[in-house]
């Protein structure tokens, strides 16, 4: 298996906040890469270090053997990674379907605007929002508005997809669709970097797992070596789902 | 595209507009139907700024000014026949709007909305100490000038006619971009700026475009213009009010729609010809203009044809 | 040099009353998100509110200050009612259109009232002689007064519990109303501050300077460079920006006719927002 993202030495401050501190990770091609850790680690900052939002202070980027440290995000997009956000970003006033048309036209492929329309159509239909393709973003429900950060993802055709707790929020039926979902996408040989607090979904999901503790690396490995680390479980200490999955390993 | 019966509509609109006057042979119709024309060639072009990317142009009246001023200046001093100068004219101050764009465009917000009355004022206040274009004074045309069109009665009627095709031009180009790729980049921005851009969106590129393509018709139209009126000075070339009554204009007719803006330029046009009339308001025009944009914005934000896509959404389908 | 030493002085008097004025922008942006394009047309309500106080009641040119800061809590109240409340928490187009109608209202209103002459308020100040230079009276007091509004401010937002309000609700306003803070009030009551500061503020330029209806937008350029130089959102810095402000007129004033001033704080401010765009952005809640 080769590298697809390779970060090296990252580091974010925000004021007297060291929000991610040198931290290291690989993902590789047509694997899912678990990043977890407790609210505030950094997971977020990561991603948006990734894509572009913010510069680094330090380190470098590496996607498909290209230097993409410090974007800018519409580059990085171009380049084949995309992102569902952890707060939805709709485009309120366009429709479900023209918020993926964007996403095709403006992704990897640089889709003109009717081949756009077509493939936003058919990830539309295959996320379930295929029955209100000209409802306006904002007037989707929270659970909508995370599938259509998805399918918006996806309309890009994108070789690295960043999932940020694209499970949060949603009910049990949900989430089993979700999850569904995203070993679909899997499947058709796209890599996933994904963040999510939901441990038994992140724990079948993931290949790898990264924790995140307080901006830098506490733990990698496979979900059982890491749910075996008992510096994750002292991390995770007071967050009983974790430890539950310590304890009883699935 | 030419399947589209809207274009069809469009284009038949602009023959009837620019053949009434003619064939009726009111002179006083077509000074009106010039001022409401150019209004909307001004309104339609700042509504790709407004409506299509979310960013508001205080000083869009300069695009207006200056493309006046170059072609005034190519008629004057180099004896260019107008139709060039004023295509130059447009093409110049596009560029400039291009080059100045990948700069002020990295503001957002207020900030550029503020660096857009600068760049007016500055310009301007350029302009005045400028002696090659008449500083304070400004250009004034020769009845020689008009003599390539067939002598001044003549070029009224030939420039009304410009100035209508300019229009036409404004509402096709208007068209032409909301159902494009770059178009809907420009709503993917108005919509969510960091969002397009993690979207792949190139946010600057497409920004600093907008905007030269807001200036290149409005630029064409001051040449042609102020050609008509024979003069041109920095204080009506520049002048803030109107750039300010075509958002007011935009807003009235519905901000993001293609014809929205020509309805309220054309509205708004009756509506002040109507106060001017009436002694006791005309000292209140700023104050109307401002209540209407404060009505507009609290209560009806998508304008009159947003009203009406809103309350009968299958209109949408005929009019985009 | 003794000119340029005395125009320096002078303009960082000056400069004070134009930090007062950008506290009244910059605290509604911290606030509320929300840019005030009336601030221009606000400072003028104060400059005219000083004329008619002074030549109409005939009251002490520096009486008209505290009644100021009192007339433009109110109107800042109802203006914030009329135009920025349905604003709050829409996309930030519209409440920079919403604020420019009423910026637009307030100037017509003002122009059909007053026309666009210009006027002077007489204010008798005794001038300050010290070493050979000269300093006018009327500024050295307007600059006293400023530093002792923007001081007042400070307790009313450090030291009150309605400051600790406003504070929470620029901080997180969601949180704030949880904690049992009624933020629409909080909002209202800091707009009408912002504007009360703005206000009083025209009424100090009004005692140095002459004036028209149209005013407004110089001093409105003023108050935005001003933002910028001090940090967005930070009522401190607006004092120490607008001081800076005056600084660079007054070294500029000796070399360069005065229409040109605007042009060069345009190009400061412009240079300035490119120059540090994250500077600027950072200060934006994310
Ligand atoms: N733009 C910013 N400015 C200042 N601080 C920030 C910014 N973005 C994030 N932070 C801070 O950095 C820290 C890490 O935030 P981040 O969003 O990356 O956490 P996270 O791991 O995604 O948490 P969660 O699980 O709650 O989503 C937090 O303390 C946050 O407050
Ligand atoms: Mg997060």
């Amino acid at each position: 298996m080769s590298a697809l993202l390779e970060v090296n030495n990252i580091s974010k401050r925000f004021g007297g906040l060291q929000a991610v501190d040198r931290l290291s990770l690989t993902v590789n091609e047509g694997e899912i890469l678990g990043l977890i850790g407790p609210n505030g680690a950094g997971k977020s900052t990561v991603f948006n270090l990734i894509n572009g939002v913010y510069p680094p202070d330090g380190g470098s980027i590496v996607f498909v053997g290209q230097d993409i440290t410090g974007g800018p995000p519409y580059r990085v997009a171009r380049q084949g990674i995309a992102r569902a956000h952890q707060i939805v970003q709709p485009l309120g006033g366009l429709s479900v379907l023209d918020n993926c048309t964007v996403g095709a036209c403006f992704g990897r492929q640089g889709l003109g605007l009717v081949p756009a329309r077509e493939v936003a159509r058919e990830v539309v239909d295959m996320i379930g929002l295929g029955d209100r393709p000209d409802m306006l973003a904002a007037s989707l429900t929270t659970a909508g508005k995370k599938r259509l950060e998805l399918a918006r993802a996806l309309s890009a055709r994108p070789r690295l997809l960043l999932l940020d707790e694209v499970l949060a929020g949603l009910n049990p039926t949900e989430t089993e669709g979700m999850i569904e979902t995203v070993h679909k996408i899997r499947d058709s040989g796209v890599a996933i970097l994904m963040i999510e607090h939901i441990m038994r979904a992140v724990m079948s999901l993931s290949d790898r797992i990264v924790v995140l503790n307080l901006g830098s690396k506490l733990a990698e490995g496979s979900p059982q070596q890491v749910a075996d680390n008992p510096e994750v479980i002292t991390a995770y200490l007071g967050d009983s789902k974790l430890l539950s999955v310590a304890e009883k390993p699935a | 595209m030419w399947r589209r019966p809207f274009l069809w509509f469009i284009v038949a609109a602009a023959l009837v507009y620019a053949l009434y006057p003619y064939f009726t042979d009111d002179v006083g119709m077509r000074e009106s139907l010039l001022l409401a024309a150019v209004y909307i060639i001004l309104a339609s072009n700042l509504n790709l700024m407004i409506g299509y990317a979310g960013y508001v142009n205080f000083g869009n009246i300069v695009f207006f000014g200056l493309g006046g001023y170059i072609c005034l200046y190519l008629v004057t001093a180099l004896h260019w026949h107008v139709i060039p100068a004023a295509l130059t004219g447009g093409a110049a101050v596009s560029a400039l709007a291009l080059l100045f764009g990948l700069g002020i465009l990295r503001l957002r917000g207020a900030f550029f909305a503020l660096a857009t009355i600068g760049v007016n004022q500055a310009i301007q206040q350029l302009v005045v100490n400028f002696e090659p274009w008449g500083g304070a004074t400004g250009i004034y045309l020769s009845l020689d000038a008009y003599g390539p069109l067939g002598g001044p009665m003549q070029a009224l009627w030939t420039t009304y006619l410009m100035i209508v095709a300019v229009t036409t031009a404004s509402l096709l180009a208007s068209y032409a971009i909301r159902h494009s790729k770059f178009g809907l980049g420009l709503l993917a921005i108005g919509q969510n700026e960091d969002a397009a851009s993690v979207l792949g969106v190139p946010t600057p590129r497409y920004k600093a475009m907008v905007y030269s393509a807001s200036a290149f018709l409005p630029a064409v139209a001051g040449g042609l213009y102020f050609f008509k009126s024979g003069i041109i000075e920095p204080s009506s070339a520049f002048n803030l009010q109107t750039s300010i009554e075509a958002i007011v204009m935009v807003m009235l007719g519905g901000s993001g729609t293609i014809l929205g803006p020509a309805l309220g330029a054309f509205l708004y046009e009756e509506l002040r010809g109507f106060l001017l009339t009436a002694q006791s308001f005309s000292q209140f025009q700023l104050v109307i203009a401002g209540a209407l944009l404060l009505l507009i914005v609290q209560f009806v934000p998508g304008g009159l044809l947003g009203w009406v896509h809103q309350r009968w959404p299958r209109t949408r389908r005929w009019l985009e | 040099m003794i000119g340029i030493l005395a125009s320096v002085i002078d303009g960082i008097l000056i400069g004070a009353v134009y930090g007062l004025a950008a506290m009244g922008l910059t605290l509604i942006w911290g606030v509320m998100n929300v840019i005030n394009l009336a601030h221009g047309a606000i400072v003028v309500v104060g400059m005219f509110v000083l004329y008619m106080l002074v030549s109409a009641l005939g009251l002490p040119a520096y009486g008209a200050v505290p009644v100021m800061i009192v007339l433009g809590f109110v109107i800042g109240i109802g203006l914030y009612w009329i135009g920025v409340h349905r604003m709050i928490g829409r996309p930030e187009l519209m409440s920079l259109l919403s604020t420019f109608a009423l910026n637009m209202v307030l100037i017509g209103l003002g122009t059909a009232w007053w026309t666009t002459s210009p006027y002077n308020v007489q204010v008798n100040m005794p001038s300050v002689s010290w070493r050979g230079y000269t300093f006018t009276g009327t500024h050295i007091t307007a600059a006293a007064l400023a530093v002792v509004i923007a001081g007042l401010l400070y307790l009313l937002l450090y030291h009150t519990r309605i400051g600790k309000a406003v504070r929470a609700v620029a901080t997180n306003r969601e949180a704030a109303e949880l904690c049992g803070i009624p933020t629409t009030q909080v909002l209202a009551m800091a707009f009408g501050l912002g504007v009360a500061l703005a206000g009083v503020s025209g009424t100090l330029i009004a005692t140095m300077f002459p004036f028209t209806v149209l005013s407004g937008e110089a001093y409105q350029l003023k108050s935005f460079v001003v933002t910028v130089l001090g940090g967005l959102g930070n009522p401190a810095g607006a004092l120490m920006g607008g001081i800076a402000l005056g600084l660079i007129e007054g070294l500029a004033t000796p070399f360069m006719p005065v229409s040109w001033i605007p042009i060069v704080e345009f190009g400061l401010f412009v240079f300035c927002l490119i120059a540090f765009p994250r500077g600027i952005f950072s200060f934006t809640k994310a």
